[in-house]
């Protein structure tokens, strides 16, 4: 065996599985959504839009990642930068502070839910202090529905950021921030024009990938409203589970993939320019 | 003052990571009738494993849970075994390809689950692997595929290349050099690599549920019951889920920052 090929024959294997795995059933997928018994269709995607879910699970799911990242980014920053002060017992905090990290979107969900659910913690809590219960969760009211889904979601996944910017800030040489700070700038000063600027990789790439996953938020969803509150990964779980219907499952899929792509593509373009 | 206000924020962070765990522990651990009461009691005051043991002795509880182990170190017997090699080629050698494929692992973490699943499904139908733990295997080695190739990658990076040359310049195979040499140094970083796949796979709950319908894991048991199962039920399976989750955390707190923070970037 020459030098040559060894790289070659030690990747052809993950090669082979990820192609088996990754790419045929891509091709599989829009034989599904686009092709009937009689050939070539586009039956499949109008189903999918005259369904009356498609369009409010397509509205809510942008919803929840306009309203869900720029808070999660904020408290993921607020949280990395307080580390960086070092401030006593900051080796329990940091500990804490990731233990949802390894959490799953449906045990989050199932947390949750003792949390918002009618008789749940945060009612009894609140009858304790003297006031009403309130039927978070009720389809009759789908903001705080909606609030308890961001909620969820801001506390699984706000970990994922905050290790990313705590690694990030590792790179970030303190030498530059005290200089400023010799030269007389403030904090909020040395944070927008030393520090902000020198996270800016760490920061994107975060943002990508997050949103990427915020596309694909699911079970958090399901534990807590069922269907109430649609989201377009659980259409495809409907369409296919209870449906009976992968056609339509594969061309709801098909619009979050091309929508995860754009994502991943803008994702490859930051990453290549701040090499 | 200062310090003050950093110590309460840092409590108040604290708190809104922590009391929900505590809230479903409290939850999964309190009797039935205790759980019907209302207010609910906010301190463990009737400690009880009722709730926790009626939702173990559910049916198809039991079992899902051994397929979400089975599931699981499969997963990760089988990614080390593809990811590995990958991981060791790009750390070691410049080849024609590298780039290419380096991109293609990058988007492929870009390829949402439910893409896969339904289109897998089908597959596995006509090939007789629909319901069985193989298929859920093959569809999580796929999706911790690419991180493994990156972790084990940056553990090799750090290996130094020159011992390994040394013990072939005095005679030792390739195969030998790497089993001797480097694997001993790279098993911290690949048993890491081990658990972060394991608890992938033992969270992964959409695909599981799509390539299922009798041998299901436990996320995907718990979430095809969910509609018509009793709270308790409900917060005892949050709680089971929870669990492995500490575990893990506690495990991988030295290799956190390196495996979410830089690596997997």
């Amino acid at each position: 065996m020459t030098t040559a090929r060894r790289p070659i024959l030690l990747i052809v294997p993950s090669l082979v599985f990820m192609t088996a795995l990754f790419a045929w059933p891509l091709v599989v997928a829009v034989g599904q959504a686009f092709t009937g018994p009689g050939g070539p269709t586009t039956a499949h995607v109008e189903r999918m839009l005259d369904d009356p879910y498609f369009w409010p699970a397509a509205r809510n799911t942008a919803l929840l990642i306009v309203a869900l990242i720029p808070v999660q980014f904020a408290l993921a920053l607020t949280m990395a930068l307080i580390l960086r002060e070092r401030p006593k017992f900051s080796g329990f905090y940091f500990y804490v502070w990731v233990v949802p990290l390894a959490v799953s979107d449906l045990a989050a969900g199932l947390v949750w839910l003792a949390v918002f659910t009618d008789r749940g913690y945060l009612n009894s809590v609140l009858s304790t202090f003297g006031f009403d219960g309130y039927p978070f969760l009720s389809h009759e009211h789908p903001t705080t529905m909606f609030i308890a889904v961001v909620v969820a979601e801001l506390w699984r996944a706000t970990s994922l950021v905050f290790v990313i910017i705590v690694a990030g800030l590792q790179g970030v040489p303190k030498d530059y921030d005290e200089a400023a700070e010799v030269f007389g700038a403030g904090y909020w000063k040395r944070l927008r024009h030393v520090i902000l600027p020198q996270l800016r990789p760490s920061l994107q790439v975060a943002l990508i990938l997050r949103t990427i996953l915020a596309l694909e938020t699911f079970a958090v969803a399901q534990a807590l409203t069922g269907r109430n509150l649609p989201l377009l990964v659980g259409e495809t779980y409907q369409w296919y589970d209870f449906l009976q219907n992968p056609n339509v499952a594969s061309a709801i899929a098909l619009v979050i993939l091309s929508v995860s792509l754009l994502a991943a593509f803008g994702y490859l373009r930051l990453m290549r320019e701040s090499r | 003052m200062r310090r003050f206000l950093l110590q309460v924020a840092c409590v108040a962070i604290s708190l809104f990571m922590a009391v929900p765990i505590y809230l479903i522990a409290l939850a999964a651990f309190s009797s039935r009738a205790s759980l019907n009461r209302f207010p609910l009691p906010l301190l463990p005051t009737d400690f009880s494993t009722e709730t926790l043991s009626g939702f173990l002795g559910s049916t198809g509880v039991i079992p899902s849970a051994i397929n979400s182990v089975m599931v699981g170190l499969s997963t990760v017997v089988l990614a080390l075994l593809i990811g590995v090699p990958a991981g060791y080629a790009l750390a070691r050698y410049a080849f024609r390809g590298k780039q290419p494929y380096q991109l293609f692992l990058l988007l492929t973490r870009a390829l949402p689950i439910v893409v896969l699943s339904v289109p897998l499904a089908r597959i596995f139908l006509t090939s007789g692997l629909y319901d069985t733990t193989y298929a859920v295997t093959l569809l999580h080695t796929a999706l911790a595929l690419p991180t493994t190739v990156l972790i084990t990658s940056a553990v090799f990076v750090a290996v130094s290349p020159e011992q390994e040359e040394a013990a072939q310049i005095f005679g030792a195979s390739p195969l030998q050099a790497f089993v001797r040499i480097v694997m001993p140094q790279a098993l911290p970083g690949i048993a890491a690599a081990a658990v972060f796949t394991f608890v992938m796979s033992w969270n992964e709950v959409l695909g599981a549920s799509i390539l299922t319908l009798n041998q299901r894991t436990l996320p995907a048991q718990v979430l095809s019951t969910l509609s018509f199962s009793p709270l308790a039920y409900r917060f005892a399976g949050g709680f089971a889920l929870v669990v492995p989750a500490l575990v893990f955390i506690a495990i991988m707190r030295k290799y956190l920052l390196n495996m979410w923070g830089t690596t997997l970037r």
